[in-house]
């Protein structure tokens, strides 16, 4: 049952995904998936390096990249970050902190998301975070801007250089489920304006709707938390997910939520090999 | 409250009528010129049509390029149907279209696209 509906629903796509990944989102593997996802993006850009996907529209617009080149000098993430290390070293009310439950240090990116096959589910850094914090008898953050982006900042940091490398583990199929599903999100036309993620991060990336150009999906995993013009402040992965689900009149789904972890999935194996860059400034 | 509503209404119909009637070229220019102007507001507002996310046209400033120029219109649309048929479900025509479905999703009324439709023959 849930299978046939999973099917409709990306047989609905076809048109859409057909030149980009396979009819029904089990019938390509995640390893072809990567091939097909990437090649696609560089035979499109091709001066463009693998490595460079990680800065978004940065990488295939001059113009853009020198004013933004110019912001990097002086960061305005940079206060983030130091505020991020503040709260990593301050103990909980217990005596503990988050050192006890990331035992390596913060420099946590390459671990995260990861399949938790205990747990049947994709458990992503942030929620990470706030079981730590739960665990050790303290409140939950919000998910989408303040502390957590903070300490993000600081532990994305500290990771900047590791390479992305999200494993779907080989004969689990419920890891294999959860990937299928954030794929089949991301080429799914949805909202009242009708559009996947792909309709605009890939068939549409590299042209403009006004005077935006739409970057690559490529990468986009990589320098999470940003620095967002827009927003005046830092916000994570899930809150940019929420809105460009808004821009197409589609309901969003929450932060953390199932279908956004699963989506995270998907979308961070798609950049396997690329360097983790974040935290990261963005128009 | 709603009686006189309603009769101020009738009367405006009765009156758009005798004006049509009795005084048509003039007038009809008037109402035609004004129902393009509401295209051209619908075309451009972000929140309706916002075609210039898309499209180069007419006097709009910094479009889009996902889509083709709209120009020459009565010239490449000359059976209107087709025209509406576009704005109404894209998708018919291109299973793969950036264009969003205006009357199918119900983002433009039809009056709304009618209006829309008017304007995009004066380009
Ligand atoms: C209508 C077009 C559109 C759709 C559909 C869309 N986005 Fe976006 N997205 C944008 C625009 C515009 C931006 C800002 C400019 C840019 O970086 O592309 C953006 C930015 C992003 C970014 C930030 C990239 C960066 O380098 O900071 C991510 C990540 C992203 N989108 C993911 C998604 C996902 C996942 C979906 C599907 C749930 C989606 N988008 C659907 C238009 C869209
Ligand atoms: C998000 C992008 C987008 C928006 C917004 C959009 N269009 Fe389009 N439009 C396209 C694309 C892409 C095409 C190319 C044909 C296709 O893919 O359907 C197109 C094609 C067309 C065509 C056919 C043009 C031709 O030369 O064959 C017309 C007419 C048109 N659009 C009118 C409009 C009008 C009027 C609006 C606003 C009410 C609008 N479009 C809004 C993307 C868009």
């Amino acid at each position: 049952m849930k299978k046939t509906v999973v099917a409709i629903a990306i047989l609905c796509v076809v048109g859409l995904s057909s030149t980009v990944v396979a009819k029904n989102a089990a019938d390509t593997t995640p390893a072809q998936d990567i091939e097909t996802y990437r090649s696609y993006f560089t035979k499109k850009f091709p001066g463009v390096p693998l490595q460079e996907f990680s800065n978004g529209v940065y990488a295939i617009d001059k113009v853009s990249r020198d004013s933004w080149e110019a912001i990097e000098e002086f960061p305005p993430y940079e206060p983030f970050i130091e505020e991020g290390e503040e709260l990593w070293n301050t103990p909980f009310a217990n005596g503990k902190g988050y050192a006890d439950c990331f035992k390596d240090g913060p420099a946590q990116r390459k671990n995260y998301p990861h399949w938790d096959a205990k747990r049947k589910m994709v458990v992503t850094l942030p929620l990470a975070i706030n079981e730590c914090r739960e665990a050790n008898g303290e409140k939950p953050l919000k998910w989408k801007v303040g502390a957590i982006a903070s300490l993000l900042a600081y532990m994305g940091y500290e990771s900047r250089g590791q390479t992305t490398n999200v494993v779907i583990p080989e004969g689990d199929a419920d890891a294999l489920a959860a990937y299928n599903e954030g794929k089949s999100q991301y080429f799914s036309r949805r909202g009242q304006l009708n559009f996947a993620c792909a309709s605009c991060h890939m068939q549409s990336s590299g042209m403009h709707v006004r005077t935006d150009i739409l970057s690559p999906g490529l990468g986009h995993t990589t320098g999470w938390p940003v620095y967002r013009s827009k927003w005046g402040n830092l916000g994570t992965l899930h809150r940019r997910f929420g809105g460009c689900n808004k821009q197409v009149r589609a309901k969003p789904f929450k932060a953390q939520s199932k279908e956004y972890r699963n989506l995270e999935y998907f979308l961070t194996h798609m950049s396997n090999g690329i360097e983790f860059n974040g935290p990261s400034a963005r128009k | 409250m709603r009686k006189p509503a309603k009769l101020t209404a009738i009367a405006a119909s009765f009156a758009a009528v005798l004006a049509v009637s009795l005084v048509p070229v003039s007038s009809m220019a008037e109402g035609a010129k004004e129902t393009i102007a509401m295209g051209k507001k619908v075309a451009y507002d972000r929140k309706l049509g916002n075609c210039l996310a898309c499209h180069m046209m007419d006097d709009g400033v910094s479009p889009g390029d996902l889509g083709p120029p709209l120009v020459a219109m009565k010239t490449r649309f000359p059976d209107p149907a087709k025209l509406r048929a576009q704005l109404e479900d894209p998708m018919a025509a291109n299973a793969n279209t950036m264009m969003p479905p205006f009357g199918k999703h119900n983002i433009l009324t039809d009056d709304q696209l009618d209006a829309v439709i008017e304007y995009l023959y004066t380009l």
